[in-house]
């Protein structure tokens, strides 16, 4: 299967001796990323702690990548930082057939979409319902929150989501910090970080422990209420006690809503962000609100389908700040890449960061440009191997289109009602990419008044 | 028009379904659509196309068949 011309593939610059790349991963991986790309060309290797990680770009590579099933470049062992997270038992990554099975039974099937719609846009109406007239906010810290309730309302139920408040959110948002990339080689070092990571899923926990105490002294309640934890208690052991125990509960929880909470999250700030920071941006998207919502204010499934200004503006932030920036395998079996070998056991990854920047296929790379997913252009569709902010082939993000519909009923909402500010330079918002689980520098505050005051 | 499914690329989430049930159909237990018709006729061409439009995933493929003749 694999061609003895096949050539190695080279290593990057840089490294130490021990340790080998994992300290510039741990704080520059752009840096890293990029000089991968700019020294190897479209397969270049660094040296992850003694492990060889082989980072692919360019539409051919990445084809392969995304194409590959379990057999050849394994998903689920790539990602060892995640198990602390969601707790031991929980998968990080069911199989692409276990995944479309399960999505065929759930929450993300198109079917469900029209609902969610209308669940999502009253969330953000009872968020915006206390601003008054005009403040100031963190997009961070209340996007962050925002889609603790819709994620939990639309995945788990509406009955869970008015149990929790804004303390589910801050835990959450530790536990997300606690994803330094240290953990490839110990995912339970002494660092500051990861103590973190465990206090505050053992306190989430707790939070859950004594929503379960509640319902189970209140019994299930009416039947048209009953959401997914009142299932999950439903499940009783022979000796009547409940199956699933209030860590296996939140391990669960953790992990239907995590892919979908801090890339949310970190993408609905920056578009905020780049709309203020870019000329007309807004005016684009707003006018287009205005247009679509003269006659009614209803969110609804078919208004968000046809929008697109705010759709070109979304993908644009996608583009340039891909939630995830390096996307993981193993390789199982040895391969050959367009030539190049790569040993069984070497772990591969694919770049949304590096894809979604090359100058062939996005041309001006650097500059936010929605324009380009317009009629005519259609760099996304033109380009499906590298525009990849949610990665592509079989794993692709099984979440894209929700979170897509999300974003816009968000906007929807705010938009029409609400005139927005930077409240900081413009070049003071930057990511944060010291865990991989990138998200903003904080603070990322900006201002906001009723329109018409 | 002819349709092609790439079946890497399916992930069953019934849009097309949605837009075409003449013509889709996700199928419990199966990993890729099922298409019931793959040379669907004229009448339900725009339905086809919206399904290929709103794909999540672009799975689905529009082959135009040779008008013949030439």
């Amino acid at each position: 299967m694999t061609d003895p011309q096949a050539v190695a593939i080279p290593m990057v610059s840089g490294g130490l001796v021990d340790g080998g790349h994992l300290e510039e991963l741990r704080t520059d991986p752009i840096g890293l990323l990029e000089r991968i790309r700019s020294e190897c060309g479209d397969a270049g290797r660094f040296d992850l702690s003694g492990r060889d990680v082989t980072v692919l770009s360019g539409a051919g590579p990445n084809e392969f990548f995304f194409r590959a099933p379990e057999e050849v470049l394994d998903q689920a062992e790539a990602y060892p930082f995640m198990t602390p997270v969601f707790g031991e038992g929980v998968v990080f990554d069911a199989s692409p057939e276990r995944r479309r099975e399960m999505l065929h039974n759930q929450a993300l099937r198109d079917k469900f979409m029209r609902g969610h719609a209308a669940t999502i846009a009253r969330e953000v109406v009872e968020m915006v319902a206390d601003w008054g007239d005009e403040g100031e906010i963190d997009l961070l810290d209340w996007f962050a929150e925002l889609t603790i309730y819709t994620s939990s309302s639309c995945l788990i139920g509406r009955k869970f989501r008015l149990e929790l408040d804004r303390r589910f959110a801050d835990l959450y948002h530790d536990l997300e910090q606690g994803t330094d990339a240290l953990a490839f080689v110990d995912p339970y070092a002494p660092i500051p970080s990861f103590a973190k990571r465990d206090e505050s899923r053992l306190a989430l926990v707790a939070l859950v422990q004594e929503i379960m105490d509640r319902r189970e002294a209140a019994g299930p309640g009416p039947e048209e209420d009953r959401d997914l934890l009142d299932v999950l208690m439903s499940i009783r052991a022979e000796d009547g006690e409940l199956r699933f125990s209030a860590d296996e509960v939140t391990g669960i929880f953790i992990s239907m809503m995590f892919a979908g909470h801090h890339t949310t999250s970190t993408t609905a700030s920056w578009m905020v962000i780049e709309l203020l920071r870019h000329e007309g941006a807004m005016d684009l998207v707003v006018a287009e609100l205005d247009a679509l919502f003269e006659d009614s204010d209803d969110v609804s499934y078919q208004v968000l389908r046809a929008m697109p200004q705010m759709e070109a503006a979304l993908k644009e932030t996608l583009r340039m700040h891909p939630p995830l920036i390096l996307l993981l395998r193993v390789a199982k079996v040895d391969l050959d890449v367009e030539g190049r070998h790569i040993a069984a056991g070497e772990m591969v990854g694919a770049s949304p960061w590096i894809s979604n920047r090359i100058p062939e296929d996005f041309p001006e790379p650097d500059s936010f440009d929605p324009s380009r997913y317009l009629a005519g252009r259609e760099e996304d569709k033109l380009n499906p191997w590298t525009w990849i902010p949610f990665g592509a082939g079989r794993h692709r993000c099984v979440g894209a289109s929700f979170a897509l519909m999300q974003l816009k009923a968000i906007f929807s909402v705010v938009l029409p009602s609400f005139e927005l500010s930077l409240a900081q330079p413009p070049e003071s918002y930057q990511a944060d990419m010291s865990k991989m689980v990138i998200q903003l520098e904080q603070p990322v505050l900006i201002r906001y008044r009723r329109r018409g005051t | 028009m002819r349709i092609q499914i790439d079946a890497d690329l399916c992930q069953m989430h019934g849009v097309c379904e949605s837009e075409a049930p003449e013509v889709f159909v996700v199928e419990k237990g199966e990993t890729v659509v099922t298409v019931l018709n793959f040379t669907p006729d004229e009448d339900q061409a725009e339905a086809v196309l919206a399904a290929v439009e709103y794909c999540p995933t672009r799975a689905i493929i529009i082959v135009e068949e040779p008008a013949g003749g030439m």
